[in-house]
């Protein structure tokens, strides 16, 4: 089978009774890494954004104004302290767009990876537990899935269901799972051979509470990592749909729409795409920052 | 070594029913194609040409006839081109590919040194700035990193032309943008599998016996690296395509990903099917040569 980035990253975390002493241990080593509290700071203010956007935002992201169009960011020659990233080629406030555009990069963000976790996990589960056909069906749906760039199968499925927010974060997350059902189902093949496991089934366990009462509990670490760094790809990916014109349909403004104007003008006005740019960088680097001293932390082999 | 042989002819097989099976679930999935082809026609049109396309027939029965057509490398005409949708995806592959060993060339002579030197040297100010570098191009949307270049390089300082793909000196920016999307990729590959490799015991043998640390770093070490390194590279070779198609869209490239593209804004499914669908087999199929490549490669199993 293949060999995933984090399938062999993290080892099964022992018993359920020491893991309230390992999560402080966890958020000390979290907090003493300046990076890492560099990307949760970032993270911080932009889910502030999102969440308080018509409070941050200095002006109504919609309003146009021919008068006040291509103004330039202010520290540059023509710029207003009214804009402080400038202006687009309509005169909407670039800022006070990126501000809300934080709402649907973290929505999409956040929901894709729900489904793709929810689906993941359990076949995983599934995969790992009942060796045999099962097994051999789900990972045969792996290899199918593997064989596409997400990118592409995502941007062929949303332009047939017609572009929506609840598409988008439907077909991300039915396109992104793979990696879930990977890494839980090598976790529960370690762990299957384990002693508590041995000693739950011979008291008379069901295979459900096997499951989700001994060994799902014990893949939650790698979980949360993985889905730290699958919001980063969901964020990724959603800009990319959109860039490409196949977006959420709706006028709210996304990150990947004001790149793919901006492109059009970038003799004129580098700001239009450059700005919008740099938040999903810094959102994406945040995210992935986080996730990274995350598997550290979490990680019992790392002191 | 036969019967994996004959295992892994069977899963490709397999894959590649099932990879045919997603592409026909593109165009049925909105449980109506007629509409989704032509979502102006009058509705007796479209029940005519429903009717003449066979989309009333049980599911199964239009999968079969799909397989069928696939086989023989038919997936209908392109609506807009008004030509065979397989031929003409055909037509925009070598662009496409001329683009991505372009880029993962400068991506394997750039990861391959700093890579080693990041491991041989863990936790250096250099490897602290190259993993540090590796989150920034892992955080980077391409297209993005696309139009930096741009601006930089064809608006600022006119060294380049802004699209297209006519000149040799249009090929570079292209080849930078996804080149900057696939070496961190690469990098924390090369990084992770020698770390794993060097800290076993025939690498510290090798030193002990006084062999040279280039010979044993090259030589020794890198050989046993290759072969996770072999796998991961065929793996993302999937996510180095998509990378491809969204950099062809930027600078206007007339490869497979900008055909695919402007067909879904047209709406021209056959073209979309016929592009997913080489896609997916091509990908298949380099991870099919790989998973042989590592059969031979691995002396575990080649003796066998």
């Amino acid at each position: 089978m293949s060999i995933g980035t984090y399938a062999t990253s993290s080892v099964a975390v022992g018993g359920d009774s020491v893991r309230g002493a390992e999560g402080s241990r966890a958020w000390r080593k979290l907090a003493r890494n300046p990076a890492a509290l560099a990307g949760a700071l970032i993270l911080l203010a932009v889910i502030g954004a999102a969440v308080f956007a018509p409070y941050v935002a200095p002006q109504d992201p919609a309003r146009q104004s021919l008068i006040r169009r291509f103004t330039p960011p202010v520290w540059a020659h023509g710029g207003s302290a009214s804009y402080l990233l400038g202006t687009d080629q309509v005169g909407r406030d670039i800022l006070s767009r990126i501000v809300y555009g934080a709402r649907v990069s973290l929505v999409v963000g956040i929901s894709a990876v729900l489904v793709s976790l929810t689906v993941g996990v359990t076949l995983g589960l599934l995969s790992g537990f009942f060796h045999g056909r099962v097994d051999t069906v789900i990972m045969t749906v792996v290899d199918v899935t593997l064989s596409f760039p997400q990118l592409l199968l995502a941007l062929a499925f949303v332009a047939a269901l017609g572009p929506s927010l609840l598409t988008i974060i439907v077909v991300l997350g039915l396109t992104g799972w793979e990696r879930y059902a990977r890494v839980v189902r090598a976790e529960v093949l370690a762990l299957r051979e384990k002693d508590f496991v041995e000693a739950a089934r011979a008291i008379g366990a069901s295979p459900a509470r096997l499951l989700l009462g001994h060994l799902l509990p014990n893949t939650f670490s790698s979980i949360i990592v993985m889905s730290t760094l699958q919001v980063a790809q969901a964020i990724l990916q959603e800009a990319a749909l959109s860039f490409l014109g196949v977006g959420t349909g709706s006028a709210h403004p996304t990150w990947g729409q004001m790149i793919a104007l901006g492109r059009d003008f970038v003799s004129v006005a580098w700001w239009l795409a450059t700005f919008p740019g740099l938040a999903i960088l810094l959102t994406v680097l945040a995210i992935n920052l986080v996730g990274d001293r995350l598997r550290d932390a979490l990680d019992p082999r790392v002191g | 070594m036969l019967t994996l042989l004959v295992r892994r002819v069977v899963r490709l097989a397999v894959v590649l029913a099932g990879v045919t099976l997603v592409t026909f679930g593109i165009l049925h999935v909105s449980g109506d194609p007629i509409s989704l082809m032509m979502p102006e026609a009058p509705e007796a049109d479209r029940a005519a040409l429903r009717q003449a396309m066979g989309f009333n027939e049980p599911l199964p029965v239009q999968f079969a006839r799909f397989l069928a057509n696939t086989a023989r490398g038919d997936f209908g005409n392109s609506f807009f081109h008004r030509a065979p949708a397989l031929p003409l995806v055909l037509e925009r592959m070598p662009t496409t590919l001329l683009l991505t060993v372009l880029a993962l060339g400068l991506s394997l002579a750039i990861a391959l040194p700093v890579g080693i030197l990041s491991a041989v040297r863990r936790n250096s100010l250099f490897d602290h700035g190259a993993t540090f570098v590796v989150f920034l191009g892992t955080s980077m949307p391409v297209f993005w990193t696309g139009i930096m270049l741009i601006i930089l390089f064809a608006v600022q300082l006119r060294l380049l032309p802004v699209s297209g793909w006519e000149s040799w000196a249009a090929l570079v920016l292209p080849t930078l943008t996804l080149a900057t999307f696939s070496t961190p990729l690469l990098l924390r590959i090369v990084r992770s599998s020698m770390l794993e490799v060097i800290s076993l015991d025939y690498v510290r043998t090798a030193r002990a016996k006084g062999v040279s640390e280039r010979i044993v770093i090259w030589h020794h070490a890198l050989i046993n690296a290759a072969l996770p390194l072999v796998t991961v590279a065929g793996l993302q070779f999937g996510i180095l395509l998509g990378g491809a198609i969204v950099t062809e869209t930027v600078f206007a490239v007339p490869g497979l990903g900008r055909l695919i593209v402007s067909a879904i804004r047209q709406l021209d499914f056959p073209i979309v099917q016929a592009g997913v669908f080489v896609v997916a087999l091509l990908v298949v199929l380099v991870n099919f040569a790989v998973d042989l490549l590592y059969l031979y490669l691995n002396p575990q199993i080649r003796v066998r």
